[in-house]
This record gives structure tokens, sequence and C-alpha cells, in this order.
């Protein structure tokens, strides 16, 4: 196990919802609601769960876009959980992220030379060659023609646009990326070049992920971890091969067994589990356990005792009191490959 | 949604994606909204005659002196032999010859044609002033407003809406009442000081439409992430404000000022034909307006100024429609 490089004890975000002229509090939307994780340098961890669910929440309390309402968030050491943002500056340059929509993400008015040029101007870096060869250099780096320097975002595609992205955040060189549903918006076809782009400038450059995701496959494509989030907790936690293959939390069971089998002869055999209902309001999340208004392995102690994050294989942790796939029934998960 | 994603990397690895680059190895170069937008404006029939027709006018009023010098007698000057003595109205009903192009004034026989030239003068620098000064203001105020939110916007609001109920006529022709009786006090006496007034009357009190706009602009374009990616590289505030944002509000900056422009021309002109603005003997074409409704057995006399302004409205309003279109192709009619 090697070191990590960014560590969230208990990380919470809760979104006021305020009523009448005076902005009393009337309650607030528990977006994140105490989340813990570790990310080992040069390892990817995907954060998989359903819309809503805090994921994206999860990306910016870590990036600082937003403020934290409570825990910790610690990168190579450290505590930026409520740092200035003046004395989080040069930390930024370690600490990057690519969004989502590859068509909002870029200013229409600047040119592509000038918004992978960006964060040298912003943390004011003197580069040997010149910006502008640096820039090139990146360009080049993502699958771009450094000759599309003087070209401005709206004249590239889908794919181009979220590589001009992906070039902007490489220009600094950072060693953790948090992607925020870097395919989402995209062309099946383009998210498998961007998805095997990222997978290509991991190991050239020695990047570390937190890959932000809603697609399964796409999670299961890249992640080295995965951590499946409902409600604003994460339920479960493995390695990608354990997860995948025996799923311990009844919801990352539900989620799984919901993903499309292109082959209709291997679709035949399986068992699709239908979750009832919808996702309760972050609002007014149920007691204890979150899961147990959809869950069909409830029982009462589910509504009164919320069950802990615990590790009940190696590296393998699930927060349920009736875990599918529990070691001491099954006793595979761990090699499973 | 997930297949396609389990194919080895290998043959889609990432290669530059050429781009329809034309034959030969021109060099690429990237075509800007800008300059989109101006193709676009040129292919506009009717904004570019409003475009000529607005050239021409500045043109106008910049080289009136010469203009006069040329065609017609200076704007003040009284020529009593172009006027029938009995009816006190010109000669032959209008007096119009190749001597006096428009014809001349009833009573005191000032050349029409000169003094609608001088007035496009005061026409023009009174509404390109106020336009500027309510541009500025209400992009300052709508940016500030639009960006920080909270009770800074809650107070710029509250004011742009006190500015937009505040009734500027009634306060311009108590201003102008005021001033008059101090103008012996003041340093800028005067033509100067009616301009100074017009400007800041029209001007600082019209800038809530376009505060109000841009703040609109400022909300959604302060949501989009390419505003998130320039925070989360560490910029300050004022690098979004200036380098991401406002180059963004470019487009409805320019296309409510050249809107703004006729809407001012008009309000100056009111402003004088009620008398609260330049005081005769200035030619302005409100003024000329004014004088020229107790003369309606000449109607030369109104003709030539309406037209004028008649014809400077429409060229801004048209120019400013096809502008909007060249700018902001899907915000349609």
């Amino acid at each position: 196990m090697s070191e990590s490089i960014l560590s969230v004890q208990g990380l919470e975000k809760h979104f006021p919802v305020t009523k009448g002229l005076f902005k009393s509090q009337v309650g607030a939307v528990k977006a994140v609601d105490g989340i813990s994780f570790d990310v080992r340098k040069g390892e990817t961890l995907g954060l998989v769960g359903e819309s809503g669910c805090g994921k994206t929440t999860t990306g910016r309390l870590i990036t600082r876009l937003i403020e934290p309402t409570g825990g910790k968030i610690t990168f190579e050491g450290h505590d930026i959980t409520h740092m200035k943002q003046g004395k989080l500056r040069p930390l930024r340059r370690d600490m990057q992220m690519i969004f989502q929509d590859p068509y909002s993400s870029l200013n229409p008015r600047h040119t592509v030379g000038a918004i992978v040029g960006a964060p040298f101007r912003i943390q004011g870096i003197q580069t040997e060659q010149g910006i502008k060869k640096a820039v090139q250099d990146i360009l080049e780096l993502v699958g771009l023609n450094p000759e599309h320097y003087n070209r401005y975002p709206h004249e590239f595609s889908g794919g181009q646009r979220q590589r001009i992205g992906i070039a902007r955040t490489l220009a600094l060189k950072p060693k953790l990326i948090i992607a925020d549903e870097p395919v989402s918006a995209l062309d099946v076809s383009i998210q498998a070049q961007v998805v095997n782009l990222l997978e290509d400038l991991q190991n050239e450059l020695d990047l570390t992920y937190v890959v932000i995701a809603h697609d399964l496959s796409v999670v299961r494509h890249i992640s080295d971890r995965v951590a499946v989030m409902y409600l604003g907790k994460i339920v479960e936690v493995g390695e990608r091969a354990g997860l995948y293959s025996a799923p311990m939390h009844p919801y990352t069971n539900a989620l799984l067994s919901a993903v499309p089998i292109p082959d209709p002869k291997q679709r035949e055999g399986r068992e699709r589990i239908r979750l009832t209902g919808d996702v309760p309001s972050p609002l007014n999340p149920p007691p204890a356990c979150r899961f147990h208004t959809r869950c069909w392995k409830a029982q009462e102690i589910c509504k009164t005792q919320e069950p802990p994050l615990a590790e009940l294989a190696p590296g393998h942790a699930v927060a349920c009191h009736f875990p599918e796939n529990a070691p001491s029934k099954t006793e595979t998960p761990a090699t499973v490959a | 949604m997930t297949a396609p994603l389990d194919v080895s990397g290998d043959e889609l690895k990432a290669t530059p994606e050429s781009v329809a680059e034309g034959a030969g190895a021109k060099a690429i170069q990237g075509r800007s909204l800008g300059q989109i937008a101006w193709m676009r404006l040129k292919r506009d029939k009717v904004a570019l005659t409003g475009a000529g027709v607005i050239i021409f006018l500045i043109l106008v009023a910049v080289f009136a002196p010469l203009i006069v010098s040329w065609f017609g007698h200076p704007p003040n000057q009284f020529n009593q032999d172009q006027i029938d003595t009995m009816t006190m109205i010109p000669k032959g009903g209008s007096g119009i010859s190749w001597d006096y192009l428009f014809g001349v004034e009833p009573v005191n026989g000032r050349d029409l044609f000169s003094r609608v030239v001088y007035g496009a003068r005061i026409s023009l620098l009174i509404a390109f002033l106020a336009t500027l000064l309510s541009v500025f203001i209400g992009t300052v105020m709508g940016v500030i407003a639009g960006y920080f939110g909270g009770w800074v916007d809650m107070i710029i609001s509250r004011l742009m809406d006190i500015f937009l109920a505040f009734p500027v006529l009634v306060f311009a022709m108590a201003l102008v009442g005021v001033l008059g009786q101090f103008e012996t006090q003041l340093e800028v006496k005067g033509d100067s000081l009616r301009i100074l007034l017009l400007i800041f009357v029209i001007g600082f009190f019209n800038w809530g439409y376009i505060a109000r706009i841009i703040r609109g602009q400022t909300l959604s374009l302060r949501e989009r992430e390419f505003v998130d990616a320039a925070r989360s590289l560490g910029a300050r505030g004022p690098y979004i404000l200036f380098r991401e944002i406002l180059p963004n509000l470019i487009a409805p900056v320019l296309i409510y000022a050249t809107l703004l422009i006729p809407t001012n021309v008009l309000f100056e002109a009111a402003l004088s034909f009620l008398g609260v603005g330049i005081q005769p003997p200035t030619a302005t074409w409100g003024g000329m307006l004014a004088a020229a409704t107790k003369y309606y057995t000449v109607p030369h006399f109104m003709f030539f100024p309406g037209m004028a302004i008649f014809i400077t409205v429409l060229a801004f309003n048209l120019f400013g429609d096809g502008l909007r279109d060249a700018l902001d192709p899907k915000s349609g009619r």
C-alpha cells in the first residue's frame, strides 16, 4: 500500500434552505453527509452513484470550489479544509479538475492557446521557451494539432473540446486530477478515446485520479478502487475486481445488475434487481441506514441503527447490517479477478 | 453506454484529429466570434445601409462648418431679403433654391439647411455621450451586482428600480430651471452648460435598463464551468471578472448601446422641443420643431428637422437590429 495523496475524513456539505424575507433557515440539503476515503498515489479512485447522491459536490469540495460544512480534507499532508484561497493557490498546481461539460468549460471568447495557457498566467509560471511552446507541447500530448493554437472552442467537436479541457488540466503537471464526469457529455465512441487518453496520460505522467461518474462501465474500465455513494454517504468501497465480482452492499448489487449486457445469451441467466420508489430527498433523508426505504433485505435494525463502514474483506469496506457475499458466507471475494 | 469501452485502447489511441485543414500546409487561422459576426453583418444589407447613414451623419456633424461654408449660409445669420415683408413667410412659400437648399425660416430668414446640419452636431454629441455614460454606469453596476450577488446585488437592484421609476422629464425641467438662475455664478455657461446638463440627465437616469440586462447575463455566465475552471486554477476575482466574464459581455453591451442611441436622440429632441434643452438661437432639431409649430402654413420648416430626426433614429435602430442578429443569432426576433 503506497502513501495516500488525498485523505478525506467525515466530509460534510449542507446547503441551507432559507425561507421568507429574513432568510431564516428552515432546513438543509445534506448533499454530502460525512464521507471518508483515502486516495493513494498513482491509483484511480472511481466515485459512483446515481444523480443527486453528492458525487459532484464531493469533487467540488475537494478542489475547494465550495466551502465544506464539516470534516477534514488533507492533500499531501496539508490540511486544506478551510485554507484561505491565497494560501491554497500554490497547492492548486498539484490538484486540478476536469469538468463535465466541454461546451461550458471553455470560454468561447478565448483561443485554445489562451485557454490552455491560462494556468501559466494565473499561477505566474515562466516556461523555458515561452508559454506558446509549452501550450503546443501539451496540445500534442492530448492528441490535438498544435497548430490549432489560434482557434476558438466553437471550431472543435465535443471530444476535441474535452481534450482541450484535459490539456488545460495538465498544463501545470498536477499530481492529482479530479475528473467530474469526464466523459458523460460525450458520444460513446468518443468516450472510449477520452478514457483511454486519460489512462495513457496516467501512465506517462504518473497521475492520480479521482473519477466521478454515474456510468459503472466507465468506472470499471479505469478505476483501481471504487467507492459507491448513496444519498451523501459512501455505502461501499473496495478494489475494483472485488467490488464488481462480489458486491456486498445491496445497493451496489442493484446498480451492477442494471448495467446492460451487450450479449443477449449472457443476459438470459441474469437476475435484474429492480429498486422500488425514488431516491429519498436529501432534505429529509431516512434515519439510520439511508437505503432501508428501498432495500429488500431491510429489517427493524436498519431503521434504528446506522451501519458503520466496516472492512469485511481486505480493502473492501461496506456499510450494511446484512452484507451480501460477505467472507464468512462465501469464502471468495478477494481472489476473484 | 457500455460496450465500446471494453475495446482495448490501442487502435483508439490519441492521434491528432484532423480537422478539415484545406489543401496544402496553409497556416491554420481560427476565426474569432467577432470575425464571424462581422461576416454575418456584411451580408445584412439593411444593417449596412443603416451603418452607412450613421457614418454619413457623423461626417456631417464633424464637418458642419465646412459643409455650411460650401452649400449654405451661417446658421444664425438673418436673411431678411428672403422674406416676404407682408406675410413674414419666405418668398415663394418655402424659399427653397440652389442658394437655400432647405429653404429659410419664416420671419428672420435663417438658412434651414445650415441649421439642420448644425443641429446634427448637438443631437449626436448629446446622444453619444449620454449613451456612453449610461452604458458605463450600467455595465459596471450590472457586473458588480451579478458577480457578487447577495446584499450587494440587493442594493444595486433596488437602486435600478428607483432610477427606472424616476420622473426624469420633470426632474430635467426643474434642474434646468434651477441651474438657469445660478448660471452667472457657474464656471460653464450657455450652450456648454446645457449640453453637459442634458448629457448628465439623459445618461445618468438611463443606466437602469442596461444594468439589468448585464446583471442577468453576468448571473448566467458566473455559473458556467469555465469560471469554475479559472477558480480551480487559483484565479482571483479581478481576473475572472475582466478576463473571463467581461469579454462575453461585449456583444450585449454593443447591441444595447446601439439601440439606446436613437432613444437618446429622441429624448434630447423632446427636451429641446419643450424648451428645457439647448436654448435658442443655437440650432437643435427639437428646438426647430418647436418653433415650426407656430408656422403651419410653411410645412418645410417642420419637415426638414423632422426628417433629420426620423432618419437618424431609423438608421440607428436598423443598424442595432442587424448588429444584434449578427452578434447573437440565437436571439431571433
